[in-house]
């Protein structure tokens, strides 16, 4: 149940994806985002698959987990499939039956849609797969350095979504030894209708958030007693560092880019 | 009835990068009545175990039968009162306003009538050691101590026929230490409670068990008697366990004085053999 959720997890690895520099990852999915969200030609779709089987390939993260994260994707999935469906107007009819109106674009529509969710829910996984939350948060600061010259505290938010996700695993982790110990004690979790199954979850939310806040009590002292003020004149173990690999990478993904934006403006 | 662990074997996150062989074909039977100790490194699959009891963990492969029940079973309620488990920090699965509520939570849920529940409240309360007067009060105003205590008596007011305690000494004072084995160990004298105690400290698991499980690397490694298991000091020190501390003692004793014994596992029997020792020298 808990244990579904793949996405945001770091898989430890040496492979060339786990070794680049996390603003390189980044940058490169944000270009990898555009060229899913433009492509639109069955040679752009193909490239767009091979590139992503590739890049799952080289970072050496099982396949099988990979799709395993595309599980919630698929509700998304089924559920705009639906809407398509029915609802792209005209078109070449394909197959009607009382209302139920099926078109080969509505059928295309939804076909790209679930490609599109897909590969970028499999990049998106590949880069947090690849990269400690650690140095996705040092990497995001460091991307959003300069808009500390108009005043956002981008260290402040960083480092708040470095303890969120140094926290997610400990407080599933917490979670999960509360249930078993309610449940040893005789909680149900799961019998009855929605409010009694709510209720029954609440010997569960109370420790749960006692021990939240006891554990930020304590994060505060250990911060402060270790004299942290704040970003300003912050020095880090641990420096980003843009390293021929770095533009190795990006150079592929800007080809591939290049590529397939070149197909689909000769298609046009 | 006892409980009978056949060749069970136990993965966690089976099928993902992350998968890990935490108990590997275990064989195990324990007794009514028996008051076992259940040793190990971090890691061990101690606690894996012990989960296996009252069906919070399911086998991957083997099987698990408490009194008859399988604990694949669907049904697992009465196997859920007939075996308590307190885990490691229980204070923390405090939640209710009152510490009276608190403890009636696992009666109410077993079913039983306001009445019932009352009743085994109080004797509950009083069994851990602690006044009546407390039950109205918050659980988050209690101390550390006292919070235990009550998380506790929340387990033993459903009256388990075994009872499962994983690390129930951890950060506790010395004094508070012993007062809580102390009734643990009256609770198994006078109710013939089976009890099943997960512990570091050799100490307590020599003075207090009466039976010795070893665990490493998911596997049984000694099963026996305090004597039988402490005596093999090398042994445990192989796999990052110790004896007793008095062992040692007694072991650098006998080099000076060879007539001493050493397989000696707590201080009351050290005491006795030191006096033994000195009065046949006088």
């Amino acid at each position: 149940m808990i244990k579904d959720i793949t996405l945001g997890q770091y898989i430890p690895g040496d492979s060339v994806l786990h070794r680049a520099d996390p603003r390189t990852k980044m940058l490169s999915i944000v270009l990898y985002t555009a060229v899913v969200l433009t492509v639109n030609s069955y040679m752009g779709y193909t490239l767009v698959l091979l590139f992503t089987l590739l890049a799952v390939r080289i970072s050496g993260i099982p396949f099988k987990y990979t799709l395993k994260g595309l599980k919630p994707v698929l509700f998304i999935a089924v559920f705009t499939a639906v809407i398509n469906i029915f609802f792209t107007g005209g078109g070449t009819l394909l197959f009607q039956y009382a209302f139920i109106r099926i078109s080969y674009e509505g059928l295309g529509a939804t076909l790209r849609m679930i490609f599109r969710l897909s590969t970028l829910v499999i990049g998106a996984s590949l880069l947090t797969f690849t990269t400690t939350p650690i140095r996705l948060t040092d990497g995001i600061e460091n991307l959003m350095a300069p808009l500390k010259r108009i005043g956002v505290p981008i260290h402040e938010m960083a480092m708040m979504m470095t303890i969120a996700l140094r926290f997610i695993p400990t407080l599933l982790e917490e979670t999960e030894k509360i249930i078993k110990a309610q449940a040893a004690r005789g909680a149900d979790f799961d019998t009855g209708n929605f409010i009694k199954r709510a209720k029954s979850y609440m010997p569960v939310l109370i420790p749960l958030f006692v021990s939240a806040f006891r554990r930020a009590d304590e994060l505060a002292v250990a911060m402060e007693a270790r004299c942290y003020r704040g970003g300003v004149g912050r020095t880090r173990l641990r420096q980003l560092e843009i390293t021929r690999l770095d533009y190795g990478l990006a150079a592929v993904v800007l080809f591939f880019a290049a590529v397939i934006w070149l197909l689909e403006a000769s298609a046009l | 009835m006892p409980i009978i662990v056949e060749n069970l074997s136990y993965t966690y996150m089976k099928g993902s990068p992350f998968e890990r062989a935490a108990l590997r074909n275990i064989n195990l039977k324990i007794d009514d009545g028996e008051y076992v100790g259940i040793i190990g490194h971090t890691g061990s699959g101690k606690s894996t175990l012990v989960q296996h009891f009252n069906g919070l963990l399911k086998p991957t492969s083997g099987r698990v039968v408490v009194n008859g029940m399988d604990t694949m079973s669907k049904n697992l309620r009465d196997l859920r009162r007939i075996v308590g488990i307190v885990f490691q920090y229980p204070e923390h699965q405090l939640f209710e306003e009152t510490v009276y509520k608190d403890i009636a939570f696992g009666p109410l849920k077993m079913g039983l009538d306001e009445k019932e529940t009352d009743t085994r409240v109080k004797e509950a309360i009083s069994k851990v050691g602690l006044g009546e007067e407390l039950l109205n009060k918050l659980p988050f105003e209690l101390s550390g101590g006292q919070k235990r205590r009550v998380a506790i008596a929340g387990v033993l007011a459903m009256k388990p026929e075994i009872l499962v305690l994983d690390e129930p000494i951890a950060g506790l004072d010395p004094g508070g230490r012993d007062e809580l084995l102390g009734f643990i160990t009256n609770l198994h004298k006078s109710m013939r409670v089976t009890v099943i105690l997960v512990s570091h400290r050799m100490e307590d698991i020599a003075r207090h068990t009466k039976r010795v499980i070893v665990m490493n690397r998911g596997m049984i490694e000694m099963d026996g008697k305090p004597a039988e298991v402490f005596r093999d000091v090398e042994r445990l020190e192989e796999i990052g366990l110790s004896a007793p501390q008095i062992t040692y003692l007694m072991r650098k004793l006998k080099a000076v004085m060879p007539e001493i014994r050493d397989d000696i596992y707590t201080v009351e029997e050290a005491k006795k053999e030191i006096s033994k020792y000195i009065g046949h020298l006088l």
